[in-house]
């Protein structure tokens, strides 16, 4: 084939186009198998949607005919609704320490030198190098030897430990692709340090920290394994379903997981269209 | 440094590249030396309160769970009590009882973490290549990556089971076309639990990939076009190296939950040649309190997945994993 197409008369070469893609399968395969993998991830969320609606009894296991009475009542299982608040109120203060404590190491490590660098490197890498099970049971272990009370203040704790290195990493990623001529153009027109950050540097980080709240609070929320060992008593919603799911989850706990999964949705594109329009309003200027 | 005739803009034109500064050379001016420890502390007081966090809970934790792995039992003690020793022998039983569910652990994860590899690398070029420019598409399809972490991922296994279940109609359409054999089924097996595996974390395979292939530059992948390369060829050549930092990073966060899950090794298996060591160190806590074997396991896990990690980074690996 090669050398059909490599004529020895460049003119003829030319001449006739030549197609640049002998091997065509790459262009088909990419978005076949991407596509799939979509839908692949997305088969689970679409069950979990349409069996909210399911006119279940005790279990969710079976179709039984279309009704709302779900979405109208979702706290009807006790205990359900306690869970799903404990769930919120853990990954809202979890998420909060850890975003400034994580924004914080972040900028310490990319702007400033340390003589310890190389280990506090390691010690943002290794709780994301450990897994969960382990972070859980190390953190029991020293909760076990310390006689603390499990409960609500020990997940918060666990969360905040495991969501710092993720926030860490996420900002430092952002930092790392500032572009170092608007500082330089900040202090041009005669900032100082402090105002160059405040009116330069933080407000083009807003949508990196935003980011790295988000997958904070997200990877909070959806936490099981941590939680199971360092929450005691006190049930966080994931922890609701396990349980639940031996004896047949109840469709709310359906309802819930729909609603949390539409409301990040509709979080993200309302943000995306925001700044569109934002961006149009700042473009007519 | 002449032009700087303001001590406060000689300070400030240093900033941008601090970072990769070399130390404050000697015909700096006391001042500007002042300014650098001045910068030097407010470093130190920006990353000290989260890793003095980091060190509170999960170093001295790492450190309290080795302790525990040699405590001894007293004679006559009550279920979960004991006392600090050092017994080192709980090693020994561990490694023996459990020898096997650490290499079908491993297993598992090295199966799943393929599978995402090979399911993900495709979705997150199509998101950053194929579909560069159209950011309303990509962005909308990274909402559908992110947005499964919020509806809790118990019930999205919870979904698996049912879908896979004996009653569903994928068992009944692959042993309608002869794949499974009538008295076959899905869930209960290893596979159920792998592919629960590969689902749960995906994401976190894919993203990293996308990460990296956003940035990749596409008139590098025209070149390997003109320069005669065909479309696998240029693959293998040009983008899949190119891309090596987001491979890395993404097999490295897949691996490493894959290989201490017992979520989906409770959920879709729950069955003797399925179980995981993430699973014997949850029943080994709270159902036989038999602590010190829990914080051995948890420590042989954790061990063995540094030292694979390291192993992997130093083959193929480059400086960018954090």
């Amino acid at each position: 084939m090669r050398g059909e197409t490599m004529s020895t008369d460049p003119a003829t070469r030319h001449a006739a186009p030549t197609p640049r893609r002998r091997f065509d399968a790459g262009r088909w395969f990419v978005p076949v198998v991407g596509g799939l993998a979509f839908l692949y991830l997305l088969v689970p969320i679409a069950y979990i949607f349409v069996f909210s609606f399911n006119d279940a009894g005790r279990t969710n296991l079976t179709w039984r005919g279309f009704t709302l009475a779900n979405w109208q009542d979702p706290c009807r299982p006790s205990q359900l609704c306690e869970a799903f608040g404990n769930s919120l109120m853990v990954a809202v203060i979890a998420t909060t320490v850890a975003t400034v404590l994580g924004t914080m190491i972040a900028f310490g490590l990319e702007r400033y030198r340390f003589r310890f660098a190389g280990s506090a490197n390691m010690l943002i890498f290794l709780p994301l190098a450990t897994p969960e099970v382990v972070l859980g049971a190390s953190l029991l272990s020293q909760f076990l030897n310390l006689g603390v009370q499990l409960g609500m203040g020990t997940t918060v704790l666990s969360h905040i430990m495991f969501c710092i290195s993720f926030v860490v990493v996420a900002i430092r990623a952002r930092i790392a692709t500032l572009d170092p001529a608007l500082e330089e153009a900040a202090a041009d027109l005669y900032a100082s340090g402090r105002t160059a950050f405040w009116k330069v540097t933080f407000p083009l980080l807003i949508p990196g920290i935003a980011a790295a709240a988000l997958l904070s609070f997200a990877i909070s929320f959806d936490d099981f394994i941590v939680a199971n060992f360092n929450s005691g008593a006190y049930t966080t919603f994931p922890q609701y379903a396990y349980v639940a799911a031996r004896r047949g989850i109840p469709a709310e706990v359906n309802v819930l997981g729909s609603a949390m999964f539409l409301g990040a949705i509709a979080l993200v594109v309302g943000v995306q269209v925001w700044r569109y329009w934002r961006g149009r309003k700042l473009a007519a200027l | 440094m002449a032009v700087n005739t303001t001590p406060g803009a000689a300070e400030e034109l240093t900033t941008p590249q601090e970072h990769v500064a070399p130390p404050p050379l000697p015909e700096q001016s006391a001042e500007e030396r002042r300014t650098w420890r001045a910068r030097g502390r407010l470093g130190m007081l920006l990353v000290i309160p989260g890793f003095a966090f980091i060190t509170l809970f999960f170093v001295v934790p790492v450190f309290s769970m080795l302790a525990m792995s040699l405590y001894v039992r007293p004679e006559g003690a009550v279920p979960g009590e004991f006392v600090p020793g050092f017994n080192i022998a709980t090693y020994a039983h561990v490694m023996t009882t459990y020898g096997d569910t650490f290499v079908r652990s491993f297993l598992f994860a090295t199966v799943a973490t393929v599978a995402a590899l090979c399911i993900g690398y495709p979705m997150a070029y199509l998101v950053a290549v194929r579909l560069r420019g159209r950011h309303l598409l990509q962005g909308l399809l990274l909402v559908v990556i992110i947005a499964p972490f919020f509806s809790s991922f118990i019930l999205r296994v919870q979904s698996w089971r049912f879908i896979l279940s004996d009653e569903s109609w994928v068992v009944g359409f692959l042993k309608a076309i002869s794949v499974l054999p009538q008295d076959g089924r899905l869930t209960a097996t290893a596979l159920a639990v792998v592919a629960g595996m590969t689902y749960l974390y995906l994401p976190l395979m894919m993203l990293p990939i996308y990460a990296n292939l956003e940035r990749l530059d596409t008139r590098l992948i025209e070149a390997g076009g003109d320069l005669y390369a065909g479309g696998l060829q240029t693959f293998l050549r040009v983008t899949l190296p190119l891309s090596t930092p987001g491979v890395m990073a993404g097999t490295i966060l897949t691996f490493i939950p894959a290989s201490g899950d017992y979520v989906n090794a409770v959920m879709l298996g729950n069955n003797v040649d399925t179980t995981t060591v993430g699973q014997i160190i949850d029943s080994r806590f709270f159902h036989a309190t038999d602590y010190p074997s829990a914080a051995a396991l948890s420590a042989v896990l954790m061990a063995i997945i540094l030292i694979l990690v390291t192993l992997y980074v130093r083959r193929f690996g480059t400086k960018e994993i954090v």
